[in-house]
């Protein structure tokens, strides 16, 4: 129960900033004269989240690689593409902290796959950020006004579902030139972002229709206005959970085209290119492809989870049936 | 009904057209037909030139886009830059290989999907449901070419340790498959370890959605009333419940299936089998846009196709779905 005061205790001082700030959604609860515990819609979803335990060490593991991956630099015990020849070919051991072994030229995997990491996350977060931007804008758009910029959208939509997605990835980055990170990520939100303006259009189809966005019309709002205060709040939650879907994709997909060869390049590390390499140098060297690929599992694995409890905190109503 | 069809096919084809000059702009604006040959030293300018007129490629695009429509439709998808080659029966041979590849993996991927989403949700949150779920969580965040690397390890570990070679790694057949039933055999243990590998996803997500499905037909009146009139259980499950249940995988299946048509892309580059995807590979390491354009295209065509079977078979089996 001590749960219960500390919470109680979080709400009284939220209530009072909230009074402070003059937000009204706080304040209503009183007005049935019954002490209710008033909560706002964020502090149920982190409640949900939270009491999702798979989700929540998930994410502790996710932040932990991500550390790893932003102080790659300072963390890893050797450089990039440090080579020791002296070294090469060593199965993974302790001695010299070659916990994930050495390729032929001394390289210390370890290290590497720090770097890989790092670029990896890299990219699979600006997809996610970048497709969620174009997607929620232009499914906004779509979904409020209707007419051209709806038709235009849902044609494009067509159209891109009559192309295998990996294809197009593949042609776009052997024609536009490819092995910068930047340009990956460019590519692959291009390829990302009708999705989430299909869930949004459709969400903003069916909240145009709603009265309270009629009363802010009423009330001589913008349609800006409306648009950003009263609708896009309504959408966050599958906004937020196609993002992490996003996310996992990315890491998967960039992999996929950094293994084949039209990924990343070096001099920047990717975790499939690592993969490919370690293939190149036959599969004696076990470790060399095996290290790489169990982080990518565990990265999409950690962000999968973290979707699957977003989605449960968001949607309450929604059975609990992953799907 | 027929109304409808015909609607949904004439929509396919502008939506096919429309597909194909983006792609071809896309390829033509972007590529250089010629960069692969201005790598070839002592090139002369009488082929250089030979090149630019068969191409077109000094005409303005729409020009170029029509004559490469002539030779699509009429033409075989005309020929290759890379040894001159015509292009459609080349991408015969490769899909007749990827046919093989994707029915055999797909078949063998619904099976075993049915099964295990069927028990799954008769014994929800049992120990099996949630081993269920745990390898189909692992298995949707495996990279499927990492997934096939794993098990060439493995083979080669068992290999190089016992000297006994479980498997063959690479390619559809040895070098002298024989005739008749060895080939038969030959390219069946050629095609084990590329079939698991695509049965992998495919039966991590068909088995969620018909776990998915089954639960939400059980909790349905008609099971109970099924139930109320006496049906011993096994009826009710398998009659009313499981044939229901089966509907949305329809669809599912004649989706991804036209995908998958388009080449297991990944598998067919680990395990060099000469299908669609190592075909598609090869053509963008040689940077040769005509074969590109031509593979996207029938791919294209094909996921069309299969969209509109999935629609019309959906609504054959349930009949609640309306055409307008």
């Amino acid at each position: 129960m001590s749960d219960d005061r500390s919470s109680a205790a979080r709400d009284l001082t939220a209530r009072a900033s909230a009074a402070e700030s003059g937000s009204q959604d706080v304040s209503l609860a009183y007005e049935s004269g019954v002490e209710v515990k008033a909560r706002s819609q964020w502090a149920y979803v982190r409640m949900r989240f939270l009491r999702h335990r798979l989700a929540v060490a998930s994410l502790v593991v996710l932040v932990l690689i991500g550390l790893v991956g932003v102080f790659a630099p300072q963390l890893a015990p050797y450089g990039y593409d440090e080579q020791n020849l002296d070294l090469g070919i060593q199965s993974p051991t302790l001695e010299g902290w070659h916990l994930f072994g050495t390729d032929q030229l001394g390289r210390d995997y370890l290290s590497r796959v720090m770097y890989g990491i790092r670029t990896s996350l890299w990219v699979a977060f600006f997809v996610a950020f970048l497709s969620t931007a174009i997607g929620t804008t232009v499914g906004a758009l779509a979904g409020y006004y209707g007419g051209h910029v709806d038709n235009v959208l849902m044609r494009l939509t067509d159209l891109m579902l009559t192309l295998p997605g990996l294809a197009v990835l593949l042609t776009a980055s052997v024609f536009l030139g490819s092995g910068d990170p930047l340009k990956i990520g460019l590519i692959l939100a291009f390829l990302f972002w009708t999705a989430v303006a299909r869930i949004v259009r459709g969400l903003f189809l069916s909240l145009r229709e709603r009265e309270f966005v009629e009363a802010a019309k009423a009330a001589g709002a913008s349609d800006l206005r409306i648009i950003v205060r009263h609708m896009l709040p309504n959408c966050l939650g599958p906004i937020i959970v196609n993002t992490t879907l996003v996310v996992a994709a990315a890491i998967l997909v960039e992999a996929a085209l950094s293994f084949l060869g039209f990924g990343i390049q070096p001099p920047n590390a990717a975790l499939g290119k690592l993969i490919s390499d370690g293939q190149g140098e036959g599969f004696g060297l076990w470790w060399l492809v095996t290290f790489p690929g169990l982080l990518i599992v565990l990265i999409a694995l950690c962000v999968n989870f973290v979707g699957d409890g977003l989605r449960d905190a968001f949607d309450p109503t929604q059975r609990r049936v992953r799907a | 009904m027929l109304s409808y069809v015909v609607r949904r096919l004439l929509y396919s084809v502008v939506v096919l057209v429309a597909a194909s000059f983006l792609v071809f702009t896309f390829v033509s604006v972007s590529g250089d037909p010629l960069a692969q040959l201005n790598v070839i030293p002592n090139l002369s300018e009488q082929s250089r030139q030979n090149v630019i007129d068969s191409k077109h490629l000094d005409d303005p695009i729409p020009v170029r886009y029509g004559y490469w429509v002539n030779d699509a439709v009429t033409n075989q998808f005309g020929t290759a830059l890379q040894g001159n080659r015509p292009i459609l029966p080349d991408l015969w041979r490769v899909m007749k290989n990827t046919l093989q590849l994707v029915l055999v993996a797909e078949l063998l991927a619904i099976l075993v999907a049915i099964g295990v989403g069927v028990y799954s949700a008769r014994r929800q949150y049992s120990a099996f449901d949630y081993t269920a779920t745990t390898f189909s969580f692992l298995g949707l965040a495996t990279p499927v070419f990492w997934m096939a690397l794993m098990l060439q390890v493995l083979v080669v570990q068992v290999f190089e340790h016992t000297g006994y070679k479980i498997f063959p790694i690479a390619s559809l057949s040895s070098i002298d498959p024989g005739s008749g039933i060895h080939f038969a055999l030959d390219r069946a243990h050629h095609l084990v370890l590329p079939v698991l590998v695509l049965m992998v996803a495919s039966v991590a997500s068909y088995s969620r959605y018909i776990r998915a499905s089954m639960l939400e037909v059980m909790s349905s009146d008609y099971l109970r009333t099924a139930r109320a009139k006496g049906l011993p259980e096994r009826q009710v499950t398998m009659r009313h419940g499981f044939r229901n249940a089966l509907i949305p995988l329809v669809t599912l299946v004649a989706l991804s299936f036209g995908n998958l048509l388009g080449g297991a892309i990944v598998t067919e580059t680990v395990f060099s089998l000469d299908g669609m995807g190592l075909y598609f590979v090869n053509a963008l390491r040689a940077n040769d846009p005509y074969p590109v354009m031509a593979w996207l295209m029938v791919t294209a065509t094909m996921i069309i196709v299969f969209n509109l079977v999935a629609d019309i078979a959906y609504g054959y089996l349930d009949p609640r779905v309306r055409y307008e």
